[in-house]
């Protein structure tokens, strides 16, 4: 398993570096939603109610004096201007960090329970990327809102994608009657404003409902916006792949329509699925932070990129406190990666796409 | 294209009704207004009827741009759409001629140059472009512009509009659309830039280009007069679509940099549950759509005699 993934992972850095590299990152990034609890310096949930819109607290070797320090330290910060939320750098007090420093118990996977984490400071606060209103550590809430982006992509691109395949491949392998039904009712989905479609549907649903369910409805609405583009191409693709004589042959030895479409059609467009696959999950990223960001998806206190960068909607807040769009250069870090994966892998597997 | 708006309409006139509840829910949490009066303005909107009739009642009088009521503005659907309608197409017109002007020659420079330094950053630029999100372009400008002071944030026009000459209404205007038009004109023009290189580079592959350089015809005129047209039609397709998409496209950006357009209309239209508002907008998208599809294809055969003459034999695609 590892050998045949460090041979492809081989394979793509030839064809196109900057894909391996984007691969790495974002196994990296899934390594990071797994570990989120023992890997953020704090739950992201916890607050820290006298340090809002604290700025960022960087880790130095270096002391004021320019002394060297071998274990990196951070100052301790003050409030000096409670009404604006500024703060300033109280050089008396250093706090060294620590790696596997004790901190707030924690259920790492859901039930070991434990108090240990990646890195922390022992007596005062460590917030690599600042703080939001409440005094929550961003770079934490970051770390656990990985969780939410990057599988709401995986699980949404598997459902479109089941459904996309299955009905492209119905409409192109029957084509007649079958195949126009289809393609209309398709027309008049992709007729609909993405967005437009979205709120409708999202509006179907109550706004205050447990986070999972949330969390599940946004995947189904995203994935039954998506399905409709894919299966467009699908359907295309199979009106030439049905003319095929293995396709014929499986029909005379007896394989049902299931079975043919299941065996021998999709596999055959499975290059393009992979590679339209990955150049799909942006959309669905894009698609939570929308709805989070407006206050339609995720909702505080879960952390998720899209509801983090709802507090730069006040321009105050925004041109105070500029650190609360560091979720949105995840997100845009996290897209150029898929971007670069999906542009490298069609290189990989030489496939011409119609964009 | 008709059917599909009728269908269009339908399935989202479904999902409203679908909804639990409706504008008249919230309603009826306020103690100070009687059943009685609820199902009475029920009664006035057509409510309390058959929803098959419901729909069939507002197509006919959708037919003839009769879109009814907001419950929560109490106004013709209409009126309430056309002032917002200005500001939506005043910025997104603006940022589709923009975006096309700018993207078109950017993307056939980078086609004609590909792999060199100059391909290689317009190609780094759309990567960034499509690959940061919208949302998240529109905090950065906002962030930038209130750092600076240099640009408005909200508003359509300054206090002292009616009071200057027409070329300063223009700038005015312009001013004060620069955060959302930046956010939308970079988002776009990265989209154009691939699709136009990529199209130039297939076209200049291909055997007529090279017969055309061999007899001797100048690389520009091959370039503009030969490669260009016929990389044309993907293009103008193109087109089809964003005049489709000029009323929606930019509903997240107008939203978030409080811009007066559909958008935020939509939005509280939407999640009010503001019956007749919502398909009344949907209704006009669609009708954008047959419009943009129609402009698209009388452009292909504009550009493609085969499409031409194939119209004139009577034998349409």
């Amino acid at each position: 398993m590892f050998k045949a993934f460090s041979f492809f992972l081989e394979g793509l850095y030839r064809k196109s570096p900057s894909a391996a590299y984007s691969l790495v990152f974002l196994l990296f990034l899934y390594f990071v939603a797994f570990f989120a609890d023992f890997i953020a310096p704090y739950p992201y949930d916890v607050q820290f109610r006298h340090y809002p819109y604290c700025p960022p607290t960087p880790i130095h070797f270096f002391d004021e004096k320019g002394n060297f320090h071998l274990r990196p330290f951070v100052y301790g910060h003050k409030l000096v201007d409670p009404v604006e939320k500024r703060y300033a750098v109280d050089y008396s007090k250093k706090y060294p960090v620590y790696l596997f420093v004790r901190g707030e118990p924690h259920y790492l996977f859901g039930f070991i329970k434990t108090d240990v984490h990646l890195f922390g400071t022992k007596g005062g606060h460590l917030f690599l990327f600042g703080t939001d209103r409440l005094g929550r550590d961003i770079f934490s809430r970051l770390v656990y809102g990985t969780r939410i982006s990057l599988t709401i992509g995986l699980i949404g691109v598997f459902i479109s994608f089941s459904i996309g395949l299955l009905v492209g491949s119905i409409a192109g392998y029957f084509g007649g009657i079958v195949d126009s039904v289809i393609m209309r009712l398709i027309e008049i989905l992709m007729a609909f404003p993405a967005f437009y479609l979205m709120l409708a549907l999202r509006s179907m649903f109550p706004i205050d409902m447990p986070s999972v369910l949330v969390f599940l409805v946004i995947v189904v609405i995203l994935s039954l916006i998506g399905w409709a583009g894919l299966s467009r191409v699908i359907r295309g693709m199979v009106l030439s792949i049905r003319e095929n004589d293995f396709v014929k042959a499986a029909r005379v030895l007896g394989g049902s329509h299931l079975y043919v479409i299941l065996r021998h059609v999709i596999p055959n467009t499975l290059s393009y699925v992979i590679i339209a696959a990955t150049l799909s999950v942006p959309g669905y990223i894009l698609g939570e932070a929308a709805l989070s960001l407006i206050g339609l998806g995720i909702q505080e206190p879960f952390p998720s990129w899209g509801n983090m960068l709802s507090e730069a909607e006040n321009v105050h807040v925004l041109s105070a406190h500029p650190w609360v769009l560091v979720s949105g250069v995840a997100i845009s870090l996290v897209i150029i990666a898929f971007n670069l994966l999906g542009d490298g892998l069609r290189d990989y597997f030489d496939v011409k796409l119609e964009r | 294209m008709v059917p599909i708006v009728v269908g269009m309409t339908f399935v989202s006139f479904l999902i409203i009704k679908l909804a639990p509840g409706d504008y008249f829910t919230q309603l009826e949490l306020n103690p100070s207004i009687s059943k009685e009066t609820i199902e009475e303005l029920k009664r006035l909107y057509g409510l309390d009827q058959n929803l098959f009739v419901q729909y069939f009642k507002w197509l006919v009088n959708a037919l003839q741009f009769n879109l009814g009521y907001s419950f929560a503005y109490h106004k013709p659907v209409l009126d309430l759409i056309g002032e917002r309608l200005l500001n939506t197409l005043e910025l997104t017109l603006t940022s589709f001629f923009l975006s096309w002007l700018i993207a078109v020659p950017l993307g056939i420079v980078a086609g004609v140059y590909r792999g060199k330094l100059l391909d290689r950053a317009i190609t780094l630029f759309s990567l960034f472009g499509i690959s940061v999100p919208n949302f998240f372009l529109a905090f950065l400008f906002m962030y930038f512009a209130a750092k600076t002071g240099l640009f408005p944030i909200g508003g359509v026009v300054s206090q002292n509009y009616d009071y200057l000459p027409w070329w300063a209404k223009i700038l005015d205007r312009l001013w004060h659309m620069a955060v959302p038009l930046s956010v939308l004109v970079i988002g776009s023009i990265a989209g154009l830039l691939r699709l136009v290189r990529s199209t130039i580079i297939d076209e200049l592959n291909k055997d007529y280009v090279k017969v055309a350089i061999a007899k001797g015809l100048p690389y520009r005129a091959v370039v503009m007069k030969h490669a260009f047209r016929n990389a044309l039609n993907p293009f103008l397709t193109l087109i089809g679509f964003d005049i489709a998409g000029l009323l929606s496209g930019a509903a997240l950006v107008e939203i978030i940099t409080a811009w007066p357009g559909m958008g935020r209309l939509m939005f509280e239209a939407v999640m009010s549950q503001d019956l007749f508002l919502v398909m009344g907008s949907l209704y006009i998208g669609g009708i954008m759509l047959v419009i943009g599809n129609l402009i698209a294809d009388l452009l292909i055969a504009l550009n493609d005699p085969r499409i031409r003459e194939k119209e004139v034999e009577g034998r349409v695609v």
